[in-house]
């Protein structure tokens, strides 16, 4: 069995798996996101970067559903996407990971990686309540994915840890966990390196580019650390007080004169 | 020696090889597990037909490859199913396995790829596939590496590095036209071929390749099995190194039996899965049994009041009982009334609970083990006993027999087994399992081997008045006081380390006055001793200076002194100063071997200020050391360090 989805194949012709075009969001008078677009290819690490404020996590929110844009489109699979609840849009294939990690902190780190494969249970709580049936059968094969899952980020030793009694870096792995384990489409993680040290950034690095690589799994990620988002990302999109003000390989942003007056900091 | 004066030395005639063992074994028990791997949380396992299987198209696809006989195999990982097959897939062809240590870093792998001119190398995983492709320009005798888990090897270059299972589908064509082409090379090879190479870690200088053949290695396992009474139903759990004699002689067993061999999930599970899997058979050394002991201690003395105290009663009862009722001594009724009760709340619970509810028999080796550890295990009926053994006598030289153990021998000469003590206290033995010689160092094996088939052991002891063999220390290691009296480091440090608090020491004296010593102590014993008393601390270095840190090691060592004196031959080397160490001895400063044992001249050269400052009455001592983090990178670690003062208990050792 394999957690492997369909777009790995469509790798060497990038075809736009979520387009974004002249999105805006407010809260009231704040505006948080003005006219943005970008798109995000079909296998891609796509970085969305730029200073405290900048709108990263709230154009995450708009990808996943959890905000409304009052202006704008959202393409996604190929298909126009009406407003929906985030739990729609996660059935529609994309799954995310939280800044502040938000864990069920009382139960295992396997029961919160099966709490991923909500999406891929269909039985109804008659057949849930009991022993045997077709719903056993379900939960089989999902406990099956889940322990791939578990061996892939090499998390086997706490497997019946309670998630609280967790160190955060490791904490910030099963999160990660749980988003694979919804086998995503599209695979969002908001600042899955922040606290981390330099021991743990690079496992993650390593887990990013690797479920990239195995899975064929398209990424988005905000991050803050400059080193990571240059070295693992295929492109990368820069925002500033809710403009975009760069989108490029990594390189071009580098050197992008708006891109270091505005957030690599203006020499003076 | 021959093989011949031994009465039944393969377990059927004509057994000498792997080879033939494993077709012996698929024929003998074609559906008994052979071996099992925890993997995606269950149990996998496979039968000996087949583990033969899996063998087989891996050898053929190998000798496709291009593999020949003579040729060497490094072979680099944890213990994977795939990594034990690897060896024998070799020795199919006539080619020899150089298993080596998996976190070893890339230097130290390319020193034995060199030195054994490894053609072809199986890797576990990226990590190690990454290490040999960084030496591979230094190292181009190495054609081809074979990976196992072929995570993150997706974009290499597949002339170079190419998955476990391609090699395999490559044998399984070969096989359809050929089928009984592995039938015939298995039985090809013979006894006296060379089997395995394993390269010792080496207290100095290089690591030395020790050649081993098939009759070394299979006839000292099968006949220590015959001692033990293995029978084909015992569980092992391979968690040791692969590159370590220690762990291939259970391998050996494995085959000769036909028992079966399970390997856990990853390193952290070690635990978790011997637990599951309750070995009835199990081989440590002194340190895991230690740092088991001390999980328990630390545990208890959270454990809640009621708890505790049934615990502790217990306990006392079960060591006033429990080894005489394991050496079949007549104890009364009311006591096995009371050890009965204590089985049943504490002993079996406490037991299952370290996963060695089913364990009949358990050995220890390499390093001396406290009479405490030693007399808490046998105290709950678990009959731990201790061997002495080298790689370069395939391990087992002595060992204890039933009913005559003593914390402080390693017992008698097994079978085959000739032992004498050289004039200069050395013991020396001549058996079936002394090794070939040393690869490509004739000098060292003429200097260790004599020609009549004698093995130097580099050890000093002496034959006790029940006939057990008594290891002093490293005959090396052995120095004299200036006084000219014996100074025996090792025995001393061992008696430190038996202290929980205490991880390692490193004791100095030859030539000197008196004995001193470096501590380190136990980050865990400790740490949890601290949370305990509301001691606060950041680092190691900052919780090694406390001051009550130092008067808790202090009263160990005035312990240790005190237990010295009722010893004739050492009194005098009682520990007249101290210091904790600022850091941890670690493998990856060079400070001690993968297998951690200390390396004394390199600490010598390293830490000669604190050595001096221990010796010329001063009260501390500045000192600066490059660490390497695990990363490969490397930092400095500085500091003052406090020297302390002990009391020596006689008006003989030099005064404090």
């Amino acid at each position: 069995m394999s957690i492997q989805n369909t777009t790995a194949d469509q790798q060497h012709n990038p075809a736009v798996l979520l387009d974004l075009k002249h999105i805006s969001l407010s809260f009231g008078g704040v505006k948080a996101i003005t006219d943005i677009s970008f798109d995000i290819y079909e296998g891609e690490v796509r970085a969305i970067i730029g200073p405290n404020g900048a709108g990263k996590s709230s154009m995450l929110n708009v990808i996943n559903g959890f905000y409304h844009p009052q202006q704008g489109e959202i393409w996604f699979d190929g298909k126009h996407r009406q407003a929906m609840k985030p739990y729609e849009i996660a059935y529609q294939g994309i799954a995310r990971t939280f800044q502040n990690i938000a864990l069920f902190k009382g139960m295992s780190v396997l029961d919160n990686i099966m709490t991923g494969r909500f999406t891929h249970m269909s039985k109804n709580l008659f057949w849930q309540a009991l022993w045997k049936g077709p719903a056993e059968q379900e939960e089989i094969a999902n406990r099956e994915l889940v322990e791939h899952v578990i061996d892939f980020l090499e998390i086997q030793a706490i497997r019946k840890t309670p998630v609280g009694r967790l160190p955060y870096g490791l904490q910030k792995r099963v999160e990660l966990g749980r988003a694979l384990a919804a086998q995503p489409k599209l695979l969002l993680l908001d600042e899955p390196m922040a606290g981390m040290n330099v021991e743990e950034k690079e496992d993650m690095c390593r887990f990013i580019l690797d479920v990239n690589d195995t899975f064929g799994t398209t990424i988005a990620l905000i991050e803050h650390d400059m080193g990571v988002v240059m070295d693992i990302s295929d492109r990368v999109v820069v925002l500033d007080y809710g403009r975009k003000i760069g989108d490029g390989n990594p390189d071009d942003v580098r050197n992008d004169q708006t891109v270091i007056d505005a957030y690599l900091g203006v020499s003076h | 020696m021959a093989a011949s004066e031994i009465s039944q030395p393969y377990p059927g005639p004509g057994l000498d090889t792997f080879p033939k063992l494993l077709l012996h074994n698929a024929r003998m028990f074609p559906d008994k597990d052979a071996m099992r791997e925890k993997e995606f949380g269950i149990w996998q396992s496979w039968t000996w037909q087949a583990v033969a299987d899996e063998i087989e198209r891996f050898t053929l696809g190998l000798r496709e490859r291009g593999l020949e006989a003579g040729d060497k195999v490094l072979i680099i990982g944890g213990n994977r199913p795939r990594m034990y097959w690897s060896m024998v897939a070799a020795q199919v062809l006539g080619a020899i396995p150089v298993p080596t240590y998996k976190d070893s870093v890339a230097e130290e792998m390319q020193y034995v790829i060199e030195h054994s001119e490894a053609r072809f190398v199986i890797a576990e995983d990226q990590e190690q596939v990454d290490k040999v492709l960084e030496v591979q320009h230094r190292c181009p005798m190495v054609e081809l590496v074979i990976y196992d888990d072929p995570r993150g090897l997706k974009t290499y270059d597949a002339s170079t590095a190419v998955d476990f299972e391609v090699v395999q589908q490559q044998g399984a064509e070969v096989r359809s036209s050929q089928p009984e082409l592995f039938k015939t090379l298995c039985t090809q090879g013979k006894g006296e071929d060379i089997s395995i190479i394993l390269y010792t870690s080496g207290t100095t200088g290089q690591p030395k390749g020790v050649v081993l053949t098939f009759d070394n290695v299979l006839i000292t396992a099968y006949q220590a099995a015959l001692r033990d009474g293995l029978s084909e139903n015992e569980e092992n759990l391979c968690y040791l190194p692969i590159a370590w004699v220690g762990d291939h002689i259970f391998v050996a067993q494995s085959y000769c039996m036909g028992f079966c061999m399970n390997c856990p999930e990853s390193e952290a599970t070690v635990m978790a899965d011997m637990r599951e899997i309750g070995p009835t058979y199990y081989f440590a050394p002194p340190r895991v049994f230690e740092s088991l002991l001390t999980n328990v201690q630390i545990r208890m003395q959270d454990a809640a009041p009621f708890k505790r105290k049934m615990y502790n009663y217990f306990m006392d009862v079960a060591k006033q009982v429990g080894i005489p009722l394991l050496e079949g001594k007549p104890v009364a009724m009311l006591d096995r009334c009371k050890y009965a009760m204590g089985k049943a709340l504490i002993y079996g619970p406490l037991k299952d609970a370290l996963g060695l509810g089913r364990v009949s028999l358990a050995w220890t080796a390499g390093e001396a083990i406290g009479g405490e550890i030693f007399d808490f295990y046998r105290a709950l009926g678990i009959n731990i006993k201790q061997l002495y053994g080298q790689t370069e006598s395939s391990v087992f030289i002595t060992a204890q027999p039933d009913g005559e153990v003593y914390p402080e021998t390693v017992g008698r000469p097994s079978s085959g087994v000739e032992l004498r003590i050289a004039d200069s206290g050395e013991v020396m033995y001549r058996s079936p399992g002394a090794f070939h010689s040393y690869y490509k160092n004739p000098e060292s094996t003429a200097a260790t081997k004599t020609a009549d088939g004698w093995v130097h052991t580099g050890d000093a002891g002496f034959i006790t008045a029940q006939g057990h063999l008594r290891i002093i220390d490293r005959a090396k290691d052995v120095g004299k006081f200036s006084s000219g009296q014996l100074f025996a480091p090792k025995y001393i440090e061992n008696k430190l380390k038996f202290f929980p608090h205490i991880q390692e020491a490193v004791t100095f004296g030859d030539g000197r006055d008196s004995c001193t010593a470096f501590i380190n102590i136990d980050l865990g014993a400790v740490g949890n001793w601290a949370e305990r008393n509301n001691v606060a601390y950041a680092s190691y270095q900052e919780l090694a200076a406390n001051a009550e840190v130092y008067a808790m090691v202090q009263a160990s060592v005035e312990e240790v002194n005190e237990s010295l004196l009722s010893d004739e031959m050492l009194a005098h080397s009682q520990i007249s100063r101290f210091l904790i160490l600022h850091k941890e001895l670690d493998a990856d400063d060079g400070e001690l071997t993968r297998t951690k044992k200390v390396r004394r001249a390199l600490i010598n050269d390293r830490y000669s200020i604190l050595i001096d400052a221990l010796y010329n009455g001063a009260e501390q001592c500045f000192i600066e050391t490059e660490v390497a983090f695990e990363d490969g990178r490397v930092g400095k670690i500085a500091g003052d360090i406090k020297i302390a003062d002990v009391k020596t208990f006689t008006s003989i050792a030099s005064a404090s």
